[in-house]
């Protein structure tokens, strides 16, 4: 597919210089550089201000609950696993709502990329605190400081047994391209943790900011084949690393489910099922 | 003589085996061509407990247990307190004499049997589990029951299990037989023996739904354990290689229903099935189906509530909530099955209406019907059709997945398909699928959703009348209510009364104009049903303006016996 194909007759309605723009300009980059065909492409998305991104995005696509779209999106893909599944997602979707999902997605590894906007705030509802928003935040929801120490998707995901572990940064257009095609290309659950500015309610985590604060593994001598170093990457919380952290190429979810050996599941004929072995069975 | 009609009763604590003993007497007596009806109770616990299997066979058609016990096996001394009142002075009392002392307990009446149990288990190195089989042995014996037919049966059972498993089982069931047989026969009222009749599965509702699935054509069912619905549970996961289907236990059930509104939007027909609490869970999932119009089937099967309530018991008290499933206005479709056949053949139409009318679709059952086994014919399949419906394989030129059209319902690709593509969006969306909340859109999207239910309602079957048509009273139920109910009514008129039985099977859209002309014709009317607030009632109050004069209601976790439903009916006669 061309960028052309994916565009849509809807304007995008994101604040002026919010970190939403070089997400989807990766993401469509990415899809057209995989030459993939728009119809085999799925994109799940969640509630917040990325979610918006469904609206100018043209794939199939799907926009479900707040916290939700990871169960959505292994249900598509086992249903149908021909398909390439995405899920474009907020961190209040991922790493408060739908923690679990988050957890048992990476634990099954399904077939899945997902691609969190990670601005460590809450910007569709007007700035309440995040789970990645760093103990003592202020917000509208915290006037007197968060309470909690921040959600850590890395360390997370890499401690859970995630078979492609990944950050980006919304003003590393260059490097969140290739880290979504690798997660594309990837067959299993494939996490993508994008750090991003909301220029309207995060005064702290700005594009400065995060230019300061990390640094690309790519730019190091760092191998992603090793889980122990992975977590000590990870669990840096003053030196951020962006890049690969992690990746194995254990089976995904549907390469040892039964029933999914051969066609798709969609592809299978339904019209006259013989249940005569399994009714003889209760006689 | 009582020739093949008998209800048995077998009590102990948990983990004792009871209920792979109930069934085994349930499958010996289907096995005869008797009809057989089981109803099992036990606490939510692994072991103790008081747990009791009944069984109740008869060669003419039944619909339920009743209270009277023929013959009752008491594994322990509380099975003989709690039981006793229910046996009369021919029935049959099994137990081992050594560990269980009639003098300890209130037992009243019926005929003493018993049988050196522990120390036959010795002798033969069994496992103490074995008393269960040694017992039902001796009940066979007692009843003159065909031997070789009761090896068949345990030897089906076991298949796949070492020979040496299954002979030890063989061998304490012909101990018990040759025991029972030679000490007790000549006491015995109750006779078993083979009779012709086509053959006859035992399955519970919970089976009959897994097989109406499949079927149906299910290729994903997604579930978390919940008591009663595990059993759909573990029948499908049994057979996803034989038919081919993904099963997924999901990590809550807001993952379940959501996983699979995911395969359905994919294209495949998907399931799930929990109880009332994994149901609460579903709820915004179950209002995405509506608004992305993506079929998905939800099963309910209820127990007593509210929070965990009785988990292990029954209850009818969802009702009302699985009609109001999931908030704001959609189209809603509410199956209630009421035996093991309408589980069946509701749950292939309900695979069917969910493509069909692309919405969600609610089957409600309980754990009266989805644990108890009833005995059936091998369904017949041959007037069923998988009908997918607007489903689109090739996508037409400038196609929209939501474009208006007079029955409500939109022609549907699903991904893969090329120039096919769309958004399901779970916000108010264009006939693209992109978000919109301009007035006239939202208005044509929420009256063409709504429309499905009118063109359903075209289609649908109306409610069932058993019974004679001029009666002289009417009982109104739903669900699984229909055995006790029908049973009750064949007495009465067996009796001379005159008692018809309006069953309602269809819940949403609702039959209101079928319902109303029973209603108003009825001479005298009497809702049952296993509830505190005669939710039904309040239901048909609502579709119809009419109000049923009585109610007969039970909310302490157990069904009705058709005893009950007898005495009531007698006395408004």
């Amino acid at each position: 597919m061309k960028q052309e194909d994916l565009a849509t007759p809807n304007k995008p309605n994101w604040c002026p210089g919010c970190g939403d723009f070089g997400i989807w300009l990766a993401v469509k980059m990415a899809l057209t550089q995989l030459d993939l065909k728009q119809e085999e492409v799925v994109i799940v998305y969640g509630i917040g201000c990325h979610g918006h991104m469904c609206n100018f995005t043209k794939t199939y696509g799907f926009e479900g609950l707040h916290g939700r779209p990871i169960p959505v999106a292994e249900g598509v893909k086992l249903a149908n696993k021909d398909l390439k599944v995405i899920v474009v997602a907020g961190d209040g979707d991922t790493y408060a709502e739908g923690l679990n999902h988050f957890l048992m997605g990476v634990r099954g590894n399904h077939d899945v990329t997902l691609i969190v906007h990670d601005n460590r705030i809450y910007g569709l509802t007007t700035g309440q605190t995040s789970p990645t928003s760093e103990k003592g935040r202020v917000s509208k929801s915290t006037p007197t400081g968060s309470i909690e120490v921040p959600v850590n998707p890395m360390a997370l995901a890499v401690a859970q047994g995630g078979s492609f572990v990944a950050r980006g940064f919304s003003a590393d257009p260059k490097q969140l391209v290739e880290l979504i095609k690798a997660g594309i290309n990837h067959r299993g659950f494939a996490v993508i943790d994008v750090f991003q500015n909301c220029a309207t309610f995060n005064k702290v985590n700005t594009v400065e900011w995060f230019k300061e604060h990390t640094y690309r593994l790519e730019d190091t001598k760092y191998v992603p084949n090793d889980r122990m170093k992975a977590l000590q990457i990870a669990l840096d919380e003053e030196k951020l690393a962006t890049g690969i952290f992690y990746q194995d190429s254990r089976e995904a979810y549907d390469q040892d489910v039964p029933a999914e050996k051969g066609d798709a599941l969609v592809d299978h004929d339904i019209s006259d099922i013989d249940i005569t072995e399994s009714m003889e069975q209760f006689t | 003589m009582a020739e093949n009609k008998i209800s048995l009763r077998i009590g102990g604590p948990a983990g004792m085996g009871i209920m792979q003993t109930g069934l085994l007497f349930s499958k010996c007596c289907a096995r005869i061509g008797l009809h057989v009806f089981d109803y099992i109770e036990y606490p939510s616990l692994i072991r103790g407990g008081h747990n009791t299997y009944q069984i109740r066979a008869d060669h003419e058609e039944i619909h339920s247990q009743v209270v009277p016990v023929d013959i009752l096996i008491a594994l322990d001394e509380a099975t003989m307190n709690i039981h006793c009142d229910e046996l009369r002075d021919h029935s049959i009392v099994i137990y081992d004499g050594k560990t269980v002392k009639p003098e300890n307990t209130r037992l009243h009446c019926g005929i003493r049997c018993p049988l050196p149990m522990s120390e036959i288990i010795q002798e033969l190195g069994a496992k103490e589990i074995m008393r269960n089989t040694l017992a039902l042995g001796a009940a066979l014996g007692i009843m003159d029951y065909p031997f070789e037919v009761c090896e068949g049966v345990i030897r089906d059972i076991f298949k796949g299990k070492k020979e040496e498993i299954i002979k030890e089982d063989v061998d304490a069931a012909r101990r018990g037989y040759d025991l029972g047989k030679e000490k007790y026969r000549h006491l015995s009222q109750f006779t078993l023996h083979t009779v012709d009749s086509p053959k006859r599965m035992v399955l519970t509702g919970n089976e009959a739904i897994a097989l109406g699935a499949v079927k149906g054509g299910l290729k994903i069912y997604a579930a978390y354990p919940m008591t009663p619905a595990s059993s759909i549970l573990h029948t499908l996961a049994a057979w996803q290689e034989r038919h081919n289907i993904v099963v997924k236990q999901t990590e809550d059930e807001v993952g379940t229903i959501n996983f699979a509104i995911g395969a359905g939007f994919a294209g495949v027909r998907a399931m799930v099935g929990t109880s009332g609490g994994g149901f609460a869970l579903m709820q915004e999932g179950i209002s995405l189906g509506g608004i992305t119009e993506t079929p998905v089937v939800v099963v309910e099967v209820q127990r007593g509530g509210p929070g965990t309530g009785v988990p292990t018991f029954t209850e009818q008290a969802d009702l009302k909530f699985v009609l109001n499933a999931g908030h704001g206005d959609f189209p809603r479709i509410l199956l209630a099955p009421g035996d093991v056949e309408e589980a069946f053949h509701l749950t292939t139409t309900a695979l069917n209406l969910a493509e069909k009318y692309q919405t969600p679709v609610m089957i409600i059952s309980d754990k009266y019907l989805g644990e108890s086994h009833k005995s059936a014919e091998l369904f017949d399949t041959s007037n069923y059709t998988i009908d997918r419906g607007k489903l689109l394989r090739e996508a037409p030129p400038n196609y929209l997945r939501y474009e208006d059209s007079p029955d409500g319902i939109s022609p549907r690709t699903i991904p893969g398909v090329p120039n096919g593509l769309f958004l399901a969006n779970s916000d108010e969306h264009t006939p693209f699928g992109w978000s919109c909340e301009e007035i006239p859109n939202r208005n044509t999207q929420m009256e063409k959703r709504m429309r499905k239910l009118e063109t359903l309602k075209q289609e649908m079957p109306g409610p069932n009348l058993y019974g004679p048509e001029d009666a002289d009273l009417t009982i109104v139920t739903w669900g699984s209510m229909k055995g006790p109910v029908l049973e009750a009514m064949n007495w009465l008129n067996r009796e001379g009364c005159k008692v018809n039985v309006l069953h309602l099977t269809w819940v949403s859209p609702f039959p209101v104009e079928a319902v109303t002309n029973v209603l108003v014709n009825a001479k005298k009317t009497l809702m049952v049903e296993n509830n505190f607030s005669s939710q039904m009632a309040g239901v048909i109050r609502e579709q119809t303006g009419i109000a049923v004069q009585e109610k007969l209601l039970k909310y302490d976790g157990r069904p009705f016996w058709p005893e009950e439903v007898y005495d009531k009916v007698r006395s408004m006669l």
